[in-house]
């Protein structure tokens, strides 16, 4: 399994806000154990499906050569289930950005039905954590991620053809 | 930029104190630390500095409120202490904070004590200030 929470972007404005969809799907394991003859799709992995909508965007604007990193879940707010056949939809808006990091305000929606409130706040963390070491490489950002970014930026949504 | 008296002050700093680290209403006083008191984490500070910028309408830049530099200079620190040199250096970094107890024992692990409510909201008075003039 691949740690993707969300399957497409919708709409990207660069340093401003960005939209991404993710499809909830019966054939999801993880949602026959949460819950057994119940499935719903856990609060925690929209919070991880807005963080990375959000992380995206907060990426993009240094270039992804910041280390992104999740630092706090400011707020978190859920007013209705999620389901499979269900398309979630988030909606991250970039709240303030600086060299050391990021905070972004995000709505997560099913048709015209809000589902959750989820703001965050994003660390860069090579800016932050004076004294300690990490990595040189990447490993937010990883090269197979700025690849798949590459495809998808290359067929921008078009349909492609067999 | 709108005038704020000292109370409004602290009413906005305890506000934001108390949605950055749910803490309740009587916990924040003038006297609380933040890490101590309040159960502040490091990665607390950036949330609390964001929603400080936007609740005055300022902008804060990380180093001014919280000096990493002369804690991680060696020139400033033996054996994980701050020497002279380095307490001067930080008065000079962080004249908003009180370090007449620190310098007793100038351990760089507890700086992090200094950090009262009343010492941002000292802070914040200083850059209203700077702003207004």
């Amino acid at each position: 399994m691949r740690w993707f929470w969300i399957d497409r972007f919708e709409s990207f404005e660069p340093r401003e806000r960005a939209v991404a969809t993710k499809c909830v799907s019966a054939a999801e394991d993880h949602l026959h154990d949460h819950f057994p003859g119940f499935p719903i799709m856990p609060t925690s992995l929209m919070i991880e499906g807005m963080a990375q909508t959000a992380g995206i965007l907060v990426g993009e604007a240094r270039n992804f050569e910041e280390k992104v990193i999740l630092a706090k879940v400011k707020r978190a707010v859920f007013h209705a289930l999620a389901r499979p056949g269900d398309t979630l939809r988030y909606e991250a808006v970039m709240e303030q950005l600086t060299e050391s990091a990021a905070t972004t305000a995000g709505k997560i929606t099913v048709g015209d039905d809000l589902i959750g409130e989820v703001d965050v706040v994003f660390s860069h963390i090579d800016q932050n954590m004076s004294g300690l070491e990490f990595p040189e490489e990447n490993f937010v950002f990883t090269d197979a991620f700025i690849s798949l970014l590459n495809t998808f930026r290359q067929h921008s949504g078009e349909r492609v053809a067999l | 930029m709108p005038d704020y008296s000292s109370d409004e002050v602290f009413e906005k700093v305890k506000q934001t104190l108390i949605d950055a680290l749910s803490v309740e209403d009587d916990e924040v006083t003038n006297e609380a630390t933040l890490t101590g008191d309040l159960g502040a984490e490091s990665i607390d500070f950036l949330d609390i500095v964001f929603r400080l910028e936007k609740q005055f309408d300022i902008k804060i830049p990380q180093e001014e409120l919280f000096s990493r530099e002369v804690l991680s200079n060696p020139d400033y620190v033996d054996d994980r202490k701050l020497n002279e040199t380095g307490i001067k250096a930080l008065e000079e970094a962080m004249p908003h904070v009180d370090l007449t107890e620190f310098k007793q024992d100038p351990d760089i692990d507890k700086l992090s004590d200094v950090f009262t409510v009343e010492t941002i909201v000292k802070f914040i008075e200083s850059k209203l200030s700077a702003a207004a003039s």
